[in-house]
């Protein structure tokens, strides 16, 4: 075969994606439901305690945190991808809205400060 | 500049705004944002090949800009935008060393393009969260960029332009 290089370009994204697969994938149980706009956090809930949070104002995002899972359950941004992904519940677990520029994320107990737990500071 | 080489590129950019199109008409079932088949590769791809350097770089930045005033929006012009540059260098970098075929070529442009979108949105979020929907576009556009590599292979070979 002339190209035999061809292997290599298509092995080795396949190889990076299971590597990375492997480095993010969801580990063990989740404790906190972690909420960051623009890299900044701006919430910060118990995932055992029900919840819905308006994230935003103009550009929101309804967030809630029901029976062990957190969702996005409504949302004005154009794509409503954060919606359609559904609940999360395992630590790294993570919901993005690219338009809001909102991550959220679940987080184990070891991550973080535990003052910075009791949440709030959401409009 | 002959009329013959300004009425190739304005087709190949029309085709490439057109396919543009009929991606965003037909969007796969997916919950990965920027999983697609790149079906506008295929016009890149044969720029690539068939076309000056200068010519496939004038094409591919022009419809990205196009189809994000046509029927994107500003937030998806960085996305794009950052994709086709990046995908465009190593597609060239790789053809350069004509150790690969047009379907490797491709492959690598493909991934390259997700790459791009990620490190913008990972710029934009201000985080690296993005990061989690990776290996996920790894493995869609190793297999868009297989197939869009075996057809633009067969375009690059038969098309008489």
């Amino acid at each position: 075969m002339k190209h035999r290089c061809d292997l290599l370009v298509i092995l080795l994204p396949l190889l990076a994606a299971g590597l990375l697969f492997l480095l993010l994938r969801p580990s063990g149980a989740g404790q906190y439901v972690l909420v960051t706009v623009d890299g900044a956090e701006v919430g910060r809930y118990p995932l055992h305690e029900d919840r819905t949070v308006t994230i935003g104002e103009a550009d929101y995002n309804i967030l809630e945190i029901r029976d062990g899972s957190a969702a996005v359950t409504d949302a004005n941004c154009g794509d409503h991808t954060c919606v359609r992904t559904g609940q999360i519940r395992r630590a790294g677990e993570t919901i993005i809205c690219l338009p809001h520029r909102l991550v959220v994320k679940i987080i184990g107990g070891g991550e973080g400060t535990v003052d910075a737990v009791s949440g709030g500071g959401i409009a | 500049m002959s009329a013959r080489t300004v009425a190739r590129f304005a087709l190949l950019t029309a085709l490439a705004m057109v396919l543009s199109w009929v991606e965003v008409l037909l969007p796969l079932p997916t919950i990965i944002p920027g999983v697609k088949l790149g079906l506008t590769n295929l016009v890149v791809l044969f720029a690539l090949y068939r076309l000056e350097t200068r010519s496939a770089w004038c094409l591919s930045i022009l419809r990205v800009l196009l189809v994000a005033f046509t029927f994107g929006n500003a937030f998806s012009l960085w996305y794009s935008l950052a994709g086709a540059i990046l995908s465009l260098l190593v597609m060239m970098a790789l053809k350069a060393t004509g150790k690969f075929s047009v379907t490797g070529v491709s492959v690598a442009g493909a991934v390259c393009h997700n790459l791009g979108q990620i490190l913008v949105a990972m710029a934009v979020l201000r985080s690296a969260a993005v990061a989690y929907y990776y290996p996920a576009l790894l493995l869609s556009g190793t297999v868009a960029g297989i197939c869009v590599g075996l057809a633009g292979a067969v375009l690059v070979r038969r098309i008489p332009l």
